[in-house]
């Protein structure tokens, strides 16, 4: 039915250092559709942007081990590219957005030259006809034309937020990456950039891939949600789905623990413990520790996905009993 | 609701009268960081300071416990000038006023266990012998649930809860009664979030503190406060009651903050004002309103004339020529809804 674009497959990605082993990802699988925006939250250490930087196999060599698994992108492995076709790939057919505007542009070349160079490698553009182009990028992402030749410090945050936008979506490309794109921006900054990429997205039809730990954005932005914990996925499904009917306790915990903007003021339900360590992971389901309905099978068993109903699935034991 | 209602206000415990912090940046530039800020905290209250990076609410905290010279304006503390004590009196004010840090990964020192960083307050300020002290502190953890066995820890081996829980217990030590918390939930993740926000409300009932909590996170500072005070650009723009502030906004810079905040609930989503550009420099403010330049409602009035601070309703005061208007005005701007 739906073309998939992207597919990840229990994917298993580990750091060495010398002292010890980060299980970044534990058997991720993910896939994104054309034209569907997708939300992956979670929280710091659960693996979010591991998965992003393993699609555009960007992952540091030295230390990063891909244990088992797979990224296709229209079916082909994105390891097994080669050079030349990971180039092709990067930036211009997936490109991403980093979460810090201020280190992800180059300090010493204009922005104006920055998102040319994007069109002139993927595109054959002359010098010209990329800087002309890339002018009216930046006007379409707000920010007056004659600024090409202007360098990345003589933009604010959200600025340089739309710059590295702009870059992004220079070749039109199939598949956005987002990095926490507005958290390091402030509140009215973050609400034009989310409004410019809602624009874009409809405009273009271009799959998104929405990386934050911000609930907010993912309900205003996306389609579908994935959550995350401890390197897994541990709910999918539809935004309204499963913020509406949250069948991971971890999913609903999340939820509980946000304040509110309306309604009562209620005392807020804080998740006990902590967050997984990736370094010692518990065994069974990552979550037992924290969970309120562990069992004894959940300390010993790692429980798979299992489908709710068309619009949702959730890995958890208990879930699956209440159903 | 579980906040403090025991809120005398008749006696404020702290009162700001015109602060104002300048820095200089070179011979004709000045940054004015506060400019003019003035408010009440009665005991037991909690108020919440808002606005983006840079509009000076830091400096605000920062000037309140003196880590910063002040340029202008008056502090009173129980009626008291706190910029005008001697050294003895400032150092009985600093166990009255406390400090709780954003960032937990630097506001504790490396090198020191969680025991000593606890016990240097009651050190400095000759709170009895060692035994005593180490009483103190194991009293003090059990009070803010920090388990005993982390004592003898140092910092970072603590994650960033626990780390930020050390933060609150070191300003609890001397029994303050007032204490700035200057984000200290901003960077922790969601899930231990509302375990330390839980924390704060739960020894401010107890220990009947005031608090002037200081965050850029809109639903966190509802949650948290019973008044809330709106800053743009080292000026305070309005200022009311934290159900007056959310169902009767009046500054359009206020309404547009509330309106920017994505909602997680599917069903609510609301009409958003995006405002065009950046918050201005506040190097040299030029006359008028500050939010003149960004504001969709703004007259030839507001850039000329700074509008001051006028009381729209019991307790709610706004700093806007068209503060009855704004919400009529809302309706007719052109917003962009978010409505499916």
């Amino acid at each position: 039915m739906d073309e998939k674009i992207l597919e990840i497959e229990d994917l298993v990605v580990e750091y060495k250092t010398e002292r010890a082993t980060v299980h970044a990802l534990n058997g991720v699988d993910l896939s994104l559709s054309k034209g569907e925006s997708l939300g992956l939250v979670g929280e710091s250490g659960a693996g979010k942007t591991t998965t992003a930087l393993s699609i555009l196999n960007l992952l540091p060599e030295a230390s990063a081990v891909i244990k088992s698994g797979d990224i296709r992108y229209h079916g082909k492995s994105v390891f097994r590219m080669n050079d030349k076709e990971l180039q092709s790939m990067r930036g211009g057919k997936i490109s991403m957005i980093f979460q810090n505007p201020l280190t992800a542009l180059n300090p010493v070349f204009t922005v104006g030259e920055q998102i040319a160079v994007v069109l002139r490698v993927h595109q054959g553009m002359s010098r010209k006809a990329a800087s002309e182009r890339a002018k009216e990028l930046l006007e379409m992402v707000g920010i007056a034309g004659y600024r090409i030749k202007d360098y990345p410090h003589q933009f604010s945050g959200g600025m340089r937020q739309r710059v590295g936008i702009a870059a992004g979506l220079a070749c039109n490309p199939e598949v956005l990456i987002a990095d926490e794109p507005t958290t390091a921006l402030d509140v009215t900054i973050q609400a034009q950039i989310l409004e410019l990429m809602k624009e874009l997205q409809t405009k273009y039809d271009t799959s998104l891939l929405m990386i934050t730990h911000n609930l907010g954005i993912i309900s205003e932005l996306c389609q579908k949600v994935a959550v995350m914990y401890a390197g897994r996925i541990i709910e999918y499904g539809t935004v309204r789905e499963v913020f509406k009917h949250p069948m991971h306790p971890y999913t609903a915990g999340l939820l509980n623990a946000l304040p509110k903007l309306e309604g009562p003021r209620e005392r807020l339900v804080a998740i006990p413990g902590r967050v997984a360590d990736p370094q010692d992971l518990p065994d069974g389901c990552r979550f037992h520790p924290r969970c309120e309905g562990c069992q004894a099978r959940c300390k010993e068993e790692i429980p798979p996905m299992v489908r709710v109903n068309d619009d949702h699935y959730v890995a958890c034991f208990g879930a699956k009993e209440g159903i | 609701m579980e906040r403090s209602e025991i809120v005398d206000h008749n006696e404020p415990l702290i009162q700001a009268q015109h602060l104002k912090k300048y820095f200089k940046i070179t011979k004709n530039k000045t940054l004015h960081a506060v400019d003019d800020v003035s408010f009440d905290i009665y005991p037991g209250e909690t108020l919440g300071l808002v606005g983006e990076s840079g509009c000076g609410k830091s400096t605000v905290g920062n000037v309140i416990m003196r880590l910063l010279p002040r340029t202008e304006g008056k502090l009173l503390y129980r009626g008291k000038d706190v910029f005008q004590a001697d050294r003895e009196e400032a150092l009985a004010l600093c166990q009255k006023m406390q400090i709780i840090f954003q960032d937990p990964y630097s506001s504790l020192n490396p090198r020191k266990t969680i025991r000593s960083i606890l016990s240097e307050a009651y050190e400095i300020h000759r709170y009895g012998t060692k035994e005593e002290i180490s009483k103190a502190v194991e009293a003090l953890c059990e009070r803010v649930q920090i388990p005993m066995n982390l004592l003898d820890h140092f910092p970072h081996e603590l994650d960033g809860g626990m780390r930020q829980i050390v933060g609150i217990a070191r300003a609890l030590s001397l029994n303050a009664d007032f204490i700035v918390c200057d984000e200290p939930v901003s960077s922790l993740d969601v899930s231990i979030q509302a375990r330390i926000v839980n924390l704060l409300m739960d020894i401010q009932k107890e220990m009947g503190l005031s608090y002037l909590f200081i965050s850029h996170d809109l639903s966190v500072v509802r949650h948290i406060s019973s008044r809330i005070a709106v800053m743009y650009l080292g000026q305070i723009v309005e200022i009311a009651e934290t159900d007056e502030m959310f169902a009767n906004t009046r500054h359009p810079y206020s309404l547009a903050l509330l309106s920017a905040v994505p909602r997680v609930d599917v069903d609510k989503k609301v009409s958003r004002i995006v405002l065009k550009g950046d918050v201005p420099s506040p190097v040299n403010p030029k006359p008028g309103c500050r939010f003149a330049p960004r504001c969709w409602m703004a007259q030839e009035i507001c850039r000329q004339e700074a509008p001051a601070m006028s009381e729209v309703a019991p307790g709610h005061c706004v700093a806007c020529h068209f503060a009855q208007e704004t919400r009529e005005r809302m309706k007719t701007a052109e917003i962009s809804s978010l409505a499916d």
